[in-house]
């Protein structure tokens, strides 16, 4: 993402230009984009115009536009972000408060103008314009008749294909169809490598399984790739990293991102930096229950003792519709920040962000013991 | 083609009961067939007039017919007077026409005739509409003797107890077959007891009657199928990895004869080749190139023998913990377990100590149902026999099993080599072992395990284990019935799609069969059902009564020794029977006491290790469950994280 222009004053109201660059940088602006902003781009719109004689003829303009946003729409998978809502600047095509869908463009400027832009959304537009990414990764999570091809960047892991396959177990005098079915599955995940994986942006390619799955297709698709003579495949061998992960489901990427190897050469990309924050979540919880708590209310009485010493929190929270409970959360992280307190904002296209995203989207470590917000919890949940 | 056959082999009893419509009948069957085609055409409506005829209303009018005219005058004036004294008449029509011609239309014998019926056989009367109207009174007793099975049988020996009252119920039971043993038919539902049967008697009815009996008792069935045969077991087998599972059961099998010597001598040289030689055995049971040039069991392996008193299916399951969910879908297959450990100095430590599959796959099975336990010391050959080391294990394995649930009486300790083949089949020979040991052999203690009882009377369920496509059409699945009796012909439902299938065969251990129980391994050949819509972890169950379909439950876990608390969201892999599923725990409910069960804590924020509680699964799709006290086999759980067993569960709720 490039800033071009921006302009805040001192109440928080203020007007912000920005280019998105990459696929990724719409689920930026879809994090910073909330109902009621008013959006300025240019768009395509088919404009009825009716002659004089009273034949009328459509026809698509571009044209600048200004909405203020009612709704908003991403997709994940091809990471496209829409956003209706009525016209509020007038011009020769459009009337005012006429409805728009604006589909924001790669590479086209847009104009974000908010009544308050609060800490959270300039952190947010601080990281999506930090030109120093750290690599992407593509991930191959697999097991026997179970794999999916993901794309790890440093705030979404995108599911790529999922390949669901039925594969014969293996018994006495026909073993014939259990191999045929794995290899069909290894082609299969071969292929949705080879169509998903873009081997130049891609730094390295991760392949996690439990047993021996993963150096058995491996195997395969290097013999293939020989046999076939994919030179793609071949150029990029050193690419590729075998890990160990206990199974094929999504959630055990978890697992693969701690891995000691795979740390060594993501160096520390947010998504393993938010699994390990988890992970040292769930250890406090375990040692020191009375030091790790989640849920809105708990956080807040923490809070109000400045005890929290991290802060573990969703994005899925500030795209609340609410905007009092989002300045509620907006809050917490504002005074943990005060208090010296260290605030992860969890993705929630992350693994470890689903997680949390389970967890009420909100949990702490906190600095000292606080056994009577325990018992707290007993008393109101009781009565 | 495939349709006539099916049409001509539908038992239209079966297929209709529970069925107030005609099922799958066509408007256009009736209607819109050209004369010319009518020969052609398999007539549903006729059919099934040929197989009801003796029940039908038609014969009835048939006797009105016989009458003259005067005759059937007096009897409707007949039928009318009765009607009028008793008011409602709780005899069939049919049966008071019969009445009053053979009491020659006098209508107070009529009337008195049909009080003393009613008087003295009050538990008959619902009896007497099961039976085929037509039939005269003093056909009753042949006729039920046919149609109906023993529960229903106690209502015969009343007719007999009405001659000789000092009978008691049990009594009159046998009196009654004695009774009845002149009529060849009636053997059929007695012979279950253990008596072989003689095969003689009515052969071609039997099969009929057989199948009819199926969907009315199961157990007479069962009995009758298996009553004569040794018992079947199924033993899973268990330990950490190198414990020398396979090469233990390989050398079992070996000296009980199960492989040929042939084979045997291939092996050791094909061994002795890829330098392995001590593999020999295990290669027995690990059949595929995978697993011999690893030397590691990797999908759970099955081989049937035969003791003095059982026959015991084995199920080799992996040691090794990255196929743990192989070895979860093979022990919630058994009834009994066997566990193997290493004796030698430090392997025993490495797999029983934490992080060993020793105590996870002992917690797992007993979990799974396993209530029984051998455990098989192995490789004793390589501390000689020492029996400070014997006792040194078993004794902390006797706390660990105890621990994990296994009462005492039920675990049995025995010292054995695999590789040496000592203390299997026959006492030991070896001296150093001689000397302290005088307790069975391996095959003794698996041929004392008592088999479990078969839940055959209870609804039918499948689990489906694998799906493969096998010889001819259709395709086969295999798995388990956990619960009920399946015939071929029988309609199926596969949840939780809920898409309706056929059997078409059946198989048991590879040998064909026409009906299967509760507790066998079958194979099952499905048709009218794509195989993409069957998949592992499926179950089947008949159209009457579906098993439940959902993805939220509620259940009591018991929490093993984990290293992070669980907390609500904490996402887990979910094992149910061979099902693997993504899951989360969406919502502590309450913890518990483990050892009372008490509550508590209401809506802990986490648990801990070794704590019991009432959780809220939610699963990523929807799967077929049953509540545990309604379906032991089905309502068990097992949550997984990151390869390591976090907890056991039991589903007491269903949330729809």
């Amino acid at each position: 993402m490039k800033l071009i222009h921006k302009e805040i004053d001192k109440g928080g109201q203020g007007v912000v230009t920005l280019i998105p660059e990459e696929p990724e940088d719409m689920w930026h602006a879809y994090n910073l984009i909330t109902e009621g902003d008013a959006v300025k781009s240019s768009t395509i719109r088919k404009v009825q115009s009716e002659s004089s004689t009273g034949s009328s003829t459509s026809n698509r303009v571009r044209t600048i536009l200004t909405i203020t946003v009612e709704s908003i729409d991403f997709d994940t998978q091809a990471c496209m972000l829409r956003l209706k809502g009525r016209n509020i600047e007038e011009n020769q095509y459009v009337k005012m408060g006429a409805y728009h869908t604006l589909d924001l463009e790669l590479n086209r400027k847009f104009t974000l103008r908010k009544p308050e832009w609060d800490s959270v959304t300039l952190e947010r537009i601080e990281m999506a314009c930090d030109p120093t990414k750290s690599a992407d990764v593509a991930s191959v999570i697999m097991q026997e008749g179970l794999a999916y091809v993901c794309l790890i960047t440093s705030s979404m892991t995108l599911v790529r294909a999922k390949i669901d396959v039925n594969i014969p177990r293996k018994r006495k005098g026909f073993a014939q169809q259990h191999e045929k079915g794995l290899t069909k599955f290894y082609e299969q995940v071969m292929q949705a490598i080879l169509r998903h994986i873009d081997f130049d942006v891609v730094k390295c390619i991760l392949i996690a399984s439990p047993g021996f799955v993963r150096d058995q297709f491996f195997e395969y698709m290097f013999q293939m790739a020989v046999k076939l003579d994919n030179k793609l495949l071949l150029e990029n061998k050193s690419k590729f990293m075998l890990v160990h992960a206990s199974s094929g489901f999504k959630h055990s990427l978890k697992e693969v991102l701690q891995d000691p190897a795979v740390i060594v050469k993501m160096s520390d990309t947010k998504a393993a930096g938010e699994v390990k924050a988890l992970e040292q979540f769930y250890t406090t919880l375990q040692c020191e229950p009375a030091k790790a708590f989640y849920g809105k209310k708990h956080i807040e009485i923490a809070n109000e003792a400045q005890a929290i010493e991290m802060l573990l929190i969703s994005d899925k929270l500030f795209r609340c519709e609410d905007v009092k409970l989002r300045k509620e959360y907006v809050h917490i992280v504002d005074t943990v920040r005060e208090s010296g307190g260290d605030v992860r904002i969890f993705s929630s296209m992350h693994v470890s962000g689903e997680q949390l995203e389970q967890l009420t989207g909100i949990a702490a470590i906190l600095r000292f013991p606080m056994p009577e917000l325990e018992e707290d919890s007993d008393d109101e949940e009781n009565s | 083609m495939a349709r006539h056959r099916d049409i001509r082999n539908m038992d239209y009893e079966d297929e209709y009961d529970g069925y107030d419509d005609i099922y799958g009948h066509s408007v256009d069957d009736d209607y819109y067939i050209s004369p010319s085609n009518r020969q052609f055409i398999y007539n549903r409506e006729n059919s099934r007039d040929s197989r009801f005829e003796h029940e039908d209303d038609i014969q009835e009018v048939d006797e009105f017919d016989e009458l003259s005219d005067t005759d059937k005058a007096k009897l409707n004036s007949c039928i009318d007077q009765v009607k009028d004294t008793l008011g409602h008449v709780g005899v069939p029509k049919s049966q008071l026409v019969n009445l009053i011609l053979t009491n020659k239309f006098n209508v107070e014998l009529v009337i008195n005739a049909i009080l003393e019926n009613s008087k003295s056989n009050p538990a008959a009367k619902d009896k007497v509409q099961l039976v085929p109207p037509t039939l005269a009174t003093a056909k009753v007793v042949a006729s039920t003797a046919t149609a109906t099975n023993v529960v229903k049988g106690f209502d015969l020996p009343q007719e007999v107890n009405q001659q000789r009252n000092a009978e008691t119920p049990q009594k009159g039971l046998d009196f009654s077959f004695k009774f009845n043993s002149g009529s060849p038919r009636s053997q059929s539902p007695a012979s279950g007891r253990g008596t072989p049967v003689s095969g003689t008697s009515a052969e071609g009815e039997e099969p009929r009657v057989g199948r009819r009996e199926a969907k009315i008792d199961p157990e007479i069935q069962y009995r009758k199928e298996r009553g004569n045969g040794k018992e079947h077991l199924y033993m899973v087998v268990i330990g950490h990895v190198d414990a020398g599972k396979s090469t233990l059961m390989g050398r079992l099998l070996c000296e009980l004869g199960q492989v040929n010597k042939k084979t045997m001598h291939k092996y050791e040289q094909d061994s002795k080749k890829v330098g392995k030689q001590s593999f020999m055995y295990a290669w027995v049971l690990d059949e595929t190139g995978e697993e011999r040039n690893r030397g590691i069991t990797m999908d759970v392996g099955r081989f049937l023998f035969e003791t003095k008193s059982k026959q015991v299916t084995l199920l080799d399951a992996p040691g090794h913990k990255d196929f743990i969910p192989n070895m979860i879908s093979g022990a919630a297959q058994a009834d009994v377990g066997l566990l193997v450990v290493d004796a030698t100095r430090g392997e025993f430590e490495t797999g029983f100590d934490l992080g060993g599959q020793t105590r996870e796959h002992a917690f797992l099975v007993r979990s799974l149902g396993v209530n029984q336990l051998a455990v098989a010391i192995n490789k004793l050959d390589t501390v000689s026999w020492s029996q400070d080391r014997f006792e040194e294990i078993l004794q902390k394995l006797k706390s660990f099993l105890k621990q994990a649930g296994f009462k005492e009486s039920d675990v049995t300790f025995v010292p054995c080599s695999g590789l040496t083949g000592q203390n299997l089949i026959k006492a030991p020979t070896e001296n150093e072992l001689l000397r302290w040991y005088n307790g069975p052999c391996l095959i003794d203690v698996i041929d004392k395990f008592r088999s479990p009882s078969r839940p055959v009377t209870k609804p039918f369920r499948f689990s489906i284990n694998d799906v493969f496509k096998g010889t001819g059409s259709g395709f086969c699945v295999d798995g388990r019935i956990e619960t009920g009796v399946v015939n071929i012909g029988d309609k199926v439902l596969v949840c939780p799609n809920r898409e309706q299938a056929n059997v078409k065969s059946l198989s048991v251990d590879e040998s064909p069969k026409t009906v299967a129980f509760a507790g066998d391994q079958a194979t099952i050949t499905l048709a009218g059902i794509d195989m993409q819509n069957v998949s592992i972890g499926n179950i089947l169950c008949h159209l009457q009564t579906p098993v439940p379909v959902s993805n939220k439950f509620e259940a009591r876990i018991v929490v093993f020794n984990i290293s992070l608390p669980i907390t609500k969201g904490y996402s887990i892999i979910l094992h149910h029977q061979s099902l693997v599923e993504p899951a989360v725990v969406s919502k502590l409910t309450s913890q518990l006491n483990k050892s009372t069960g008490e509550l508590q804590k209401k809506h802990p924020r986490f648990l801990t290790k070794n704590s019991s509680a009432i959780v809220e699964i939610t699963v990523s799709k929807l799967i077929a469950l049953e509540v545990y006290s309604d379906c032991k086999e089905l309502g068990r759980v097992m949550l997984r994280v990151g390869g390591v067993t976090i907890a056991a569960g039991l589903i007491t709720r269903i949330i729809l």
